[in-house]
């Protein structure tokens, strides 16, 4: 066996947790939205794609990246605000079907649309040129776009967690994930409350698609295969549980980047494998709550 | 102060609640009386708007509140406590008293009035960053309790505040919804408990099957002891 280099493996891991850190962002608009709305929404790896190709239009027209980065979650929002209160809204209380369906079907709907307006084929895309180029740590050179994704997850991520965790808003949202009826007993319309929330969890997908596309290509499918490895995700963290979806997305990227580094033909499966590990030892997830182990 | 008129209330295809009509008045404590599955929760349940199918007439001082969300009854000045008393999990004590102020004008003074209900409700001062569900059955009761007055409503619901709680605890929990009373604040309640309820209380209806069968001032039903055999022993 030859010896393996100690920057090869560094630098795997260091893309590994940039990959990580899409996941966790695609992970959290999912977890958010199911844990307050109770619905799987299977329309999230649209909202990636919509996201990328509003992101990629915005730069178009404006030749700014960072204004281009601000314009997606609003623009998201703005989509998301009437999808909650027009489609989803009407089968709140029904079963459990018709919101899979309904949000499986409007996925469709949205990459056939994307497909309309930009094409079938993928749009080239890169990173802007202040983050082009490499760092180096010692004999490492880490591309310095995967870097800022990193950077600029932490910072997301750490306004989520000010937000849930020190806000008033925040507080609605942690109890109206347990018990919905006495926050609006106390006076807080819910439905206002859900619909906010599917706005955010759209904009967080579309920024997550925005932030991948100078990494990973922006087509309308680009939302597909996102969707699954972050249901694998938020599975393997606990459904519902930020914190949860946070250390499996990076950790998950990490493992599929060393695998596709040391065993290529692994590296699609190895996180389907962790996932049935880990329900078999702990069926609600890492951080989940044990009533959503059914 | 609270005005029901032919309220009807559906669960699925049962019909739980039929053509229930009462009144309260101001700074008054009356009680809803009868055994389980009587209807009396549901009877509740539908003034908050908590029970899909209901039709019929609540008026909550001056206006129509029936047909609307949940959530405007607060702002008119109606709490409500349920049974099992839905203490939020992973909040903590002083987050489950801030909960009752998030939707109140009166959150502006959340400092003054956390410290006021502490200081009304001294087991709770105690353990005010503990997490709420380590709390005990008859502490929890208490939070519930304190989350729904924090926003000093007009009127309170409270669905068995005494269920599962010591006797000594349940004697000071009267006494405060006496005290309440003394302040102006308008109570129906719902009770297992027939005489530490009727003690209280001014007057109370007896529901059996849904519909009220019987009504008087507490001090007759007290008397009573052939009605309260037949409609409210367990």
């Amino acid at each position: 066996m030859t010896e393996i280099p100690f920057d090869l493996i560094a630098l795997q891991v260091l893309t590994g947790l940039a990959l990580g850190c899409i996941y966790v962002l695609v992970a959290t608009g999912l977890t958010l939205i199911f844990g307050l709305l109770n619905i799987v929404n299977f329309a999230h790896g649209a909202f990636y794609a919509a996201g990328a190709y509003l992101g990629v239009f915005a730069f178009t027209y404006t030749g700014n990246f960072w204004l281009s980065l601000v314009a997606v979650p609003f623009g998201m929002a703005l989509i998301g605000l009437p999808t909650e209160r027009f489609l989803l809204r009407p089968v709140y209380g029904r079963d459990p079907s018709y919101p899979l369906l309904l949000t499986f079907g409007l996925g469709y709907v949205i990459v056939e649309l994307i497909r309309i307006a930009f094409g079938t084929d993928g749009i080239p895309f890169n990173a802007p040129a202040a983050l082009k180029g490499s760092l180096f740590f010692g004999d490492i050179a880490f591309p310095r776009y995967r870097l800022f994704v990193m950077a600029f997850t932490a910072a997301l991520l750490a306004g989520l967690w000010f937000l849930i965790e020190k806000t008033s808003f925040g507080l609605i949202i942690r109890a109206g994930a347990r018990n919905p009826e006495i926050v609006s007993v106390l006076g807080v319309d819910t439905s206002r409350v859900w619909m906010l929330i599917f706005a955010l969890g759209t904009a967080v997908a579309g920024v997550a698609g925005f932030l991948a596309a100078p990494m990973r290509g922006v087509i309308p499918e680009m939302g597909v295969t996102v969707l699954i490895e972050a249901f694998v995700i938020t599975v393997v963290g606990g459904m519902g549980s930020l914190p949860g979806a946070v250390i499996a997305g990076l950790s998950m990227g990490v493992v599929v980047s060393l695998t596709s580094y040391f065993a290529a033909d692994y590296s699609n499966v190895v996180m389907f494998a962790i996932m049935a590990a880990v329900l078999l030892v702990r069926p609600q997830g890492l951080l989940g709550r044990p009533e959503f182990a059914r | 102060m609270l005005k029901v008129d032919k309220l009807n209330a559906w669960y699925g295809r049962s019909h739980v609640v039929q053509d229930v009509s009462f009144e309260v008045a101001p700074s008054e404590i009356v009680t809803l009386l009868g055994r389980n599955g009587a209807g009396k929760s549901t009877t509740i349940r539908s003034i908050m708007g908590l029970v899909a199918k209901r039709t019929g007439s609540v008026i909550f001082g001056t206006g129509e509140v029936l047909a609307a969300p949940s959530w405007k009854r607060f702002e008119a000045g109606l709490a409500y406590v349920p049974e099992h008393r839905s203490i939020v999990p992973g909040l903590t004590v002083l987050e489950n008293l801030r909960l009752g102020l998030i939707a109140s004008p009166l959150k502006r003074n959340e400092h003054a009035i956390i410290d006021e209900i502490a200081e009304t409700f001294p087991r709770l001062k105690q353990r005010l960053s503990q997490e709420a569900v380590t709390l005990s059955g008859g502490e929890q009761q208490m939070l519930a309790i304190a989350r729904a007055v924090a926003s000093k409503p007009a009127m309170i619901l409270l669905d068995e505040p005494s269920e599962g709680i010591m006797p000594v605890l349940v004697d000071e929990m009267f006494e405060y919804f006496d005290r309440l009373r003394g302040q102006g604040t308008t109570i129906l309640l719902i009770e297992q408990n027939v005489e530490i309820a009727l003690r209280i209380s001014d007057r109370a209806y007896i529901l059996d099957q849904g519909a009220i069968v019987h009504q008087g001032s507490a001090r007759d039903l007290l008397a009573d002891r052939e009605i309260q055999e037949r409609y409210c022993s367990v």
